[in-house]
């Protein structure tokens, strides 16, 4: 066990490493900084100073150098634009887009699994046949017209929720969230709801075809024919066996909806890590760049980690200390 | 208990109800964050806007950006080297300390302390050598040469209170961050505390939450006509989509720049659109170095055909600037034949070159290009309005007269970047002149390109004409505005009949907001909260 996760940080650092390399030209391909950030009106001498403070003068092995000694220390870099630690510029906006991704998540789950098992048990049903149909439209239809649509529908036509931003939020131990004020859930119905959608609709399908293989199996016939009530075979044996896989995707959907939610958050308006990403390439603010999507990695690595060490709890057959990771 | 009742009226009652709680609230939707709530952080636009709100300069730059009055009352040159700011009575700070010469010194030494600046303000308090009190209520500023703007670059400067900044009893100055008496500076984050945050604008800050919300409140003890709002909400919302359904939803009042196209759904959906013409000109540059070879252009032997004032005139009259303000800006921007809109200081009323495709066909046939030539013309695709589809527009107007154009639109962060390294023989760009006059863009856009003067810094064209130089440096430092503005005027011409520069159109500003609002629009492109009004 512990070899394992041992290994497993071990090649996430080296996936880390290999990120840093990787973004880090890629930033330094886009563009000068300083020609955004600048003010027009200055002057040559202005610009060259802005440059040497930035540290842009000097070639792209000595930036890296130096960004590698700093990375040793802890120091992600200062962001450009606003001139503070780019880390401590994301990890503001990390409760809002956890907020959001954990929202999203719930939802899919909490309407999904049933919607699917449904699906799985009555799959000639018009119930279970329109469930089907609306889960091909959930993954089929690109993230940000559903979050117009949405926004169309609830916010502009039927005035009912508002069309984005955060809403109210209390301090919780020093981090801001909104899940806990009316305005703030209010807020965040939509945004959540568009994020949650694709999942959703992937968790119907997963959650479908598992039910559909798991019926059959023998032990769900001897339970029958040991007269169980259909909802105890339905809560207990088929729902724990279907929730292996359904585990596994969404542990991997979580990371990229932490990582990924740009489309939603840029729709929303919505304060989180994704739209500061969208805002930070738009404005060439490379530390920040790089520190988020290192920061990705390393919230990616660790999910998959978790599941990992969930898979085993939810199945005894899976023993860590077999896994050659 | 109040709260909780109303949060739960709104919710039944629906959004539209409840996105100002009182009748004295206003939200406002911008396309952009200020990046600090410390007014001397970042010289951008978006910051200057929100912040003068909270801070208020010596100087203010009005609607059309005239210089008026803000916390000096007057000002005069003692002689060509020194300025007497007097300094308005009665005026409090948001924590109840009285402006003094005290804060005018402290803010000014202040600007090369602030560390990690973007952009820093020390453009404007570069030349100053001195800044001394003169009795209790005026200062005076002692600059490194004659200087004519110090009254608009100070427009830039608002004043903080030092007593909220911490500083010592007296602070004396010394240029170049050498000042004594600063106490411990505050850094930019320090100022999303309400606590240094202090200005005598009508608003004080609330909260600033980045990338979500910045709240005002009202400044009761505010010398000048008392703020309309109890709390002011400004919200980034930086995509136009969700910024158009914030307002149509009633999420917030009042947005920064709807896209052009969607005016007319806003309009059917009872809202008012105001628009403005704005001091951006959108201009293009020509690539005309005579010393490097011109990147881009084929079919001329390896020459240059820029270099010919027949071939830039004729690029002048191939296009139909009418159709492109007609047809691509909707009616939002005005033709343009100067760099900055009439009448403002040192336009001389040069008249709109007139689209003919004929005789710039003649003209090019006598430049010894009968069959044209091949060319690329930079755009960037996000900075100005319909940027790219005006660039896409020009080309075909050029492919006409038999100059085959090619259009290479890019991001903003891109074009600017390759501009800078002169890969474009002709790009389309803007320039809002700053300080409402017209020596920003001839000494930015056309003057001979000079590292060591400060010179033509966004000339990527290199344009070079000795002769504008010498009469754009004596206009820079002739103190009589009368003077001033005919020389002014007079090297905008010679660079403009030279075909220098291209001028295309002025952008027009527009703003949406709903009924009942009232804002004076502003030619330098800000939205400034303190001027939105509840008409009457």
């Amino acid at each position: 066990m512990i070899v394992y996760i041992l290994r497993r940080i071990g090649q996430s650092l080296f996936a880390l490493a290999a990120m840093a390399i990787l973004v880090f030209i890629g930033v330094f391909a886009i563009g000068n900084p300083v020609d955004i950030l600048v003010n027009p009106e200055a002057n040559q001498a202005e610009i060259a100073a802005t440059t040497a403070r930035l540290g842009l003068d000097k070639p792209l092995w000595e930036q890296f150098a130096r960004f590698v000694g700093h990375l040793f220390q802890g120091d992600l870099g200062t962001s450009f634009v606003y001139g503070r630690p780019a880390m401590e510029i994301i990890l503001q906006r990390l409760p809002a887009t956890m907020e959001l991704a954990v929202t999203a998540l719930i939802l899919a789950v909490v309407i999904g699994v049933p919607l699917g098992v449904y699906a799985g048990l009555k799959p000639d049903s018009i119930g279970g046949r329109s469930v089907m149909a609306g889960s091909i439209l959930g993954f089929s239809l690109p993230n940000f017209w559903q979050g117009l649509l949405l926004i169309l529908i609830f916010a502009v036509l039927l005035g009912w929720l508002p069309a984005g931003g955060r809403g109210e939020t209390v301090e919780v131990l020093g981090i801001r969230v909104s899940f806990l004020t009316l305005d703030g859930l209010r807020h965040m119905i939509l945004p959540a709801l568009n994020l949650a959608l694709f999942k959703m609709s992937l968790v119907i399908r997963l959650t479908r075809a598992n039910t559909r293989e798991v019926c059959l199996q023998e032990y769900i016939k001897f339970a029958r024919a040991k007269g169980l009530s259909s909802t105890r075979i339905v809560l207990v044996h088929i729902l724990k066996n279907i929730m292996i896989p359904v585990v596994t995707i969404l542990g991997l959907e979580l990371g990229s909806m932490i990582a990924f939610a740009v489309v939603t958050e840029t729709v929303f308006a919505w304060p989180g890590m994704g739209k500061l990403l969208i805002d930070s390439i738009n404005l060439l603010d490379r530390p920040v760049i790089v520190a988020y999507l290192m920061l990705t990695v390393v919230i990616i690595v660790t999910i998959n980690l978790i599941v990992d060490l969930l898979y085993s709890a939810l199945d005894p057959r899976v023993r860590l200390s077999q896994v050659k990771a | 208990m109040m709260k909780k009742s109303a949060l739960l009226a709104c919710l039944l009652a629906g959004a539209t109800m409840c996105s100002s709680a009182g009748a004295a609230d206003l939200a406002i939707g911008l396309k952009s964050e200020a990046t600090s709530m410390d007014p001397q952080f970042h010289q951008l636009s978006t910051n200057t806007q929100v912040l003068l709100n909270i801070f208020e300069p010596l100087t203010k730059q009005d609607p059309f950006q005239k210089v008026t009055p803000g916390l000096a009352t007057k000002w005069e040159s003692v002689n060509d080297t020194t300025w007497r700011f007097t300094l308005r009575g009665g005026v409090k700070f948001q924590n109840g300390s009285a402006l003094s010469p005290r804060d005018v010194i402290y803010t000014y030494c202040r600007v090369p302390l602030v560390v990690n600046s973007p952009s820093s303000f020390t453009i404007y308090t570069a030349a100053i050598l001195d800044v001394t009190a003169d009795g209790k209520n005026a200062v005076l500023i002692k600059t490194d040469g004659a200087n004519p703007l110090l009254p608009t670059d100070l427009s830039n400067l608002p004043i903080l209170s030092a007593d909220a900044a911490g500083a010592d009893a007296t602070v004396t100055y010394k240029p170049g961050g050498k000042c004594e008496g600063m106490g411990k500076v505050p850094q930019s984050v320090d100022f999303n505390s309400p606590a240094v945050a202090v200005g005598t604008g009508p608003y004080k800050l609330d909260r600033f939450v980045r990338g979500s919300e910045m709240v005002l409140t009202r400044y009761d003890g505010y010398w000048g006509t008392k703020p309309d709002w109890d709390k002011v909400t400004m919200r980034p919302i930086t995509s136009d989509g969700p910024r158009i359904a914030a307002l149509l939803s009633g999420d917030v009042d009042m947005i920064e720049s709807p896209p052009i196209q969607d005016l007319k759904r806003v309009k059917d959906a009872g809202f008012k659109v105001i628009d403005a013409l704005s001091n951006r000109i959108i201009y293009l540059a020509l690539f005309q170095d005579s010393k490097a070879t011109a990147p881009n252009i084929n079919g001329t032997n390896g020459k240059n055909p820029l270099l010919d004032k027949r071939v830039r005139e004729a690029i002048s009259l191939a296009i139909n600037r009418e159709a492109i303000v007609a047809r691509i800006m909707g009616g939002y921007a005005k033709v343009a034949g100067e760099l900055l809109p009439p009448p403002m200081f040192g336009t001389n009323g040069r008249a709109v070159d007139k689209y003919d495709p004929k005789k710039a066909k003649e003209l090019l046939t006598a430049a010894g290009y009968p069959d044209g030539f091949e060319i690329t013309l930079g755009t960037p695709n996000d900075r100005y309005i319909n940027d790219s589809q005006v660039a896409q527009a020009v080309a075909q107007m050029l492919v006409r007269i038999g100059i085959k154009t090619k259009v290479d639109a890019q991001t903003a962060s891109q074009f600017f970047s390759r501009r800078n390294k002169l890969e474009f023989p002709m790009y389309l760009a803007g320039w809002g002149a700053s300080s409402g006059e017209m020596s920003s863009p001839l000494k930015s856009l056309v003057a001979t390109y000079d590292k060591k003067t400060g010179m033509g810094p966004t000339n990527a064209g290199r344009y070079s004409n000795p002769e504008m130089d010498k009469l754009l440096t004596a206009a820079m430092s002739t103190i009589d505005d009368a003077k001033r503005e005919v020389m002014l005027g007079k090297a905008e011409k010679m660079v403009l009949d030279d075909y220098g520069i291209i001028p295309l159109h002025y952008e027009q500003t527009v703003w949406a907001m709903k009924k009942g609002l009232s804002y004076a629009a502003r030619v330098d492109q800000y939205t400034i909260a303190s001027d939105v009004h509840a008409a009457k």
